[in-house]
């Protein structure tokens, strides 16, 4: 007995990724130089990169970014790409300063333009919005970054195709972007709000409420964060009526 | 060499176990998949083995709980980059496993499924030979729905995300076929110790 069809999986598949990646152009380390450092909060910032050769990304992929000790020694992280694809070589990271952090220390505390890292990349598909499909976006602290990169992408090519955003942060201080978010973005604060705002973590209401304008062949919903707020978003959004097979989620672990 | 302006890299010692471009997690122990954790109870939870083999064969939970126990102490790598050391899972080798369903002579190749749909490709090679366990006891204690509790594959020589959580079954195939991840730019195989990350390693 040989089975030569292709096998396929009994149950209910997990999403499908939607971009194939390029093995040859992911396996590859090129040269990024960063050429501009902008804050965007007491503890996040933006790190610009200009990477010559760079395949461009869609909204939502992530790259692997390598420092390297005169020892030898080299540290790599993963990161998502905030900025929206840019034709012209350029990418952006948003970055938090962990604390000990090796890698984000090294930013935070070092990093000057004229700087040069190593990254490899673009990465996986599977968390990739090419912006053809309405978009529901759940994300806390960081996990907005590559959110951003979808909304960003929205605005530039003028895209039609519903977009909403759900982003939940502690206070307005540390809600990262917080002057580019628009009409598509509802902020949810957790331990501090502006002027009588209510305070609290993102509720079934905020997920009811945008499951109820429903698009035309429904969200696809993608959540970021860390572990505790994935879980708890992506329950959420089942208990909503979501399908599960129509959530994806990137956990910062 | 690119050698990074001013980086030095935490204090470290060199830790043998420890493949090329990962470090350390200690305690923390990140939880990484695409997927909405199920709910997923021991009493809905079944294994099974189909494909080459001259027996398929499903176990429920009691059934797979009697096979003989088995239990890894050891390391374990994610692609992301950290390791794990020091860790403990309980459960029972495949081995048992294939000694019912025995796999036929012409069986090259694995694929993994979840009860979810999430899916991974193996070598055979790489899930004989007490390489590989069915997994439901971390540290002592049930497997976490968020690391794949009930029961997950586990395959600790090889990059974690092989290791499918909320394992459902494993077919033999006589060619390779990607997986979840080999589809969205992975490697075929995941060995930590040539870092085999992406297509293209």
């Amino acid at each position: 007995m040989t089975e030569t069809a292709a096998f396929t999986p009994p149950t209910r598949f997990a999403v499908p990724g939607r971009i194939a990646v390029s093995g040859q152009t992911a396996a590859r380390w090129r040269t990024a130089t960063l050429t501009e450092i902008r804050r965007e909060t007491a503890r996040a910032a933006t790190f610009r990169f200009a990477v010559p050769h760079w395949a461009g990304h869609l909204p939502g992929q992530h790259l692997m970014l390598r420092l390297t000790a005169p020892d030898g020694y080299a540290a790599q992280r993963h990161y998502s790409i905030a900025s929206a694809p840019d034709d012209a070589g350029h990418l952006e990271l948003t970055l938090d300063h962990v604390p000990d952090g090796e890698v984000s220390g090294w930013f935070h505390t070092v990093a000057r333009p004229g700087d040069t890292v190593q990254v490899r990349g673009p990465l996986s598909g599977f968390f990739a919005w090419p912006g053809d499909r309405p978009a529901l976006l759940l994300g806390a602290g960081s996990g907005v970054v590559p959110l951003m990169s979808m909304v960003r992408h929205h605005r530039a090519r003028g895209l039609s195709v519903p977009l909403r955003m759900l982003v939940s942060a502690r206070s307005p201080e540390e809600l990262i972007y917080a002057r580019e978010l628009g009409a598509e973005t509802t902020a949810v604060f957790t331990r501090s709000a502006p002027g009588g705002a209510p305070v609290g973590r993102v509720a079934s209401a905020h997920v009811a409420a945008l499951l109820a304008e429903q698009p035309p062949g429904g969200w696809e919903a993608y959540v970021c964060g860390s572990n505790g707020f994935a879980e708890h978003a992506s329950r959420l959004l089942v208990a909503a009526g979501q399908p599960v097979e129509r959530i994806r989620i990137e956990r910062f672990g | 060499m690119n050698v990074t302006r001013g980086f030095t890299g935490r204090p470290r010692a060199d830790h043998p176990g420890l493949p090329p471009g990962q470090y350390d997690a200690g305690d923390d122990w990140p939880v990484l998949s695409a997927e909405v954790t199920p709910d997923l109870t021991p009493a809905d939870w079944s294994f099974r083995i189909d494909g080459l083999v001259e027996r398929p064969c499903t176990w429920d939970w009691e059934q797979a709980r009697a096979l003989p126990a088995s239990a890894y102490d050891g390391a374990i790598h994610c692609v992301t980059s950290w390791s794990k050391f020091g860790v403990r899972f309980g459960g029972v080798s495949l081995d048992a496993f294939f000694d019912v369903a025995q796999p036929h002579g012409s069986a090259t190749h694995a694929i993994a499924y979840s009860h979810t749909g999430y899916t991974t490709n193996l070598p055979l090679a790489d899930l004989t030979g007490g390489r590989a366990w069915i997994a439901w006891e971390y540290d002592g204690a049930p497997l976490a729905p968020e690391h794949g509790g009930p029961a997950r594959l586990l395959v600790p020589h090889l990059y974690f995300w092989k290791s499918a959580k909320w394992i459902a079954g494993i077919t033999l195939l006589d060619h390779d076929e990607p997986g979840f991840w080999e589809r969205n730019g992975y490697h075929g195989r995941g060995n930590p110790w040539e870092e085999q990350r992406y297509s293209g390693d």
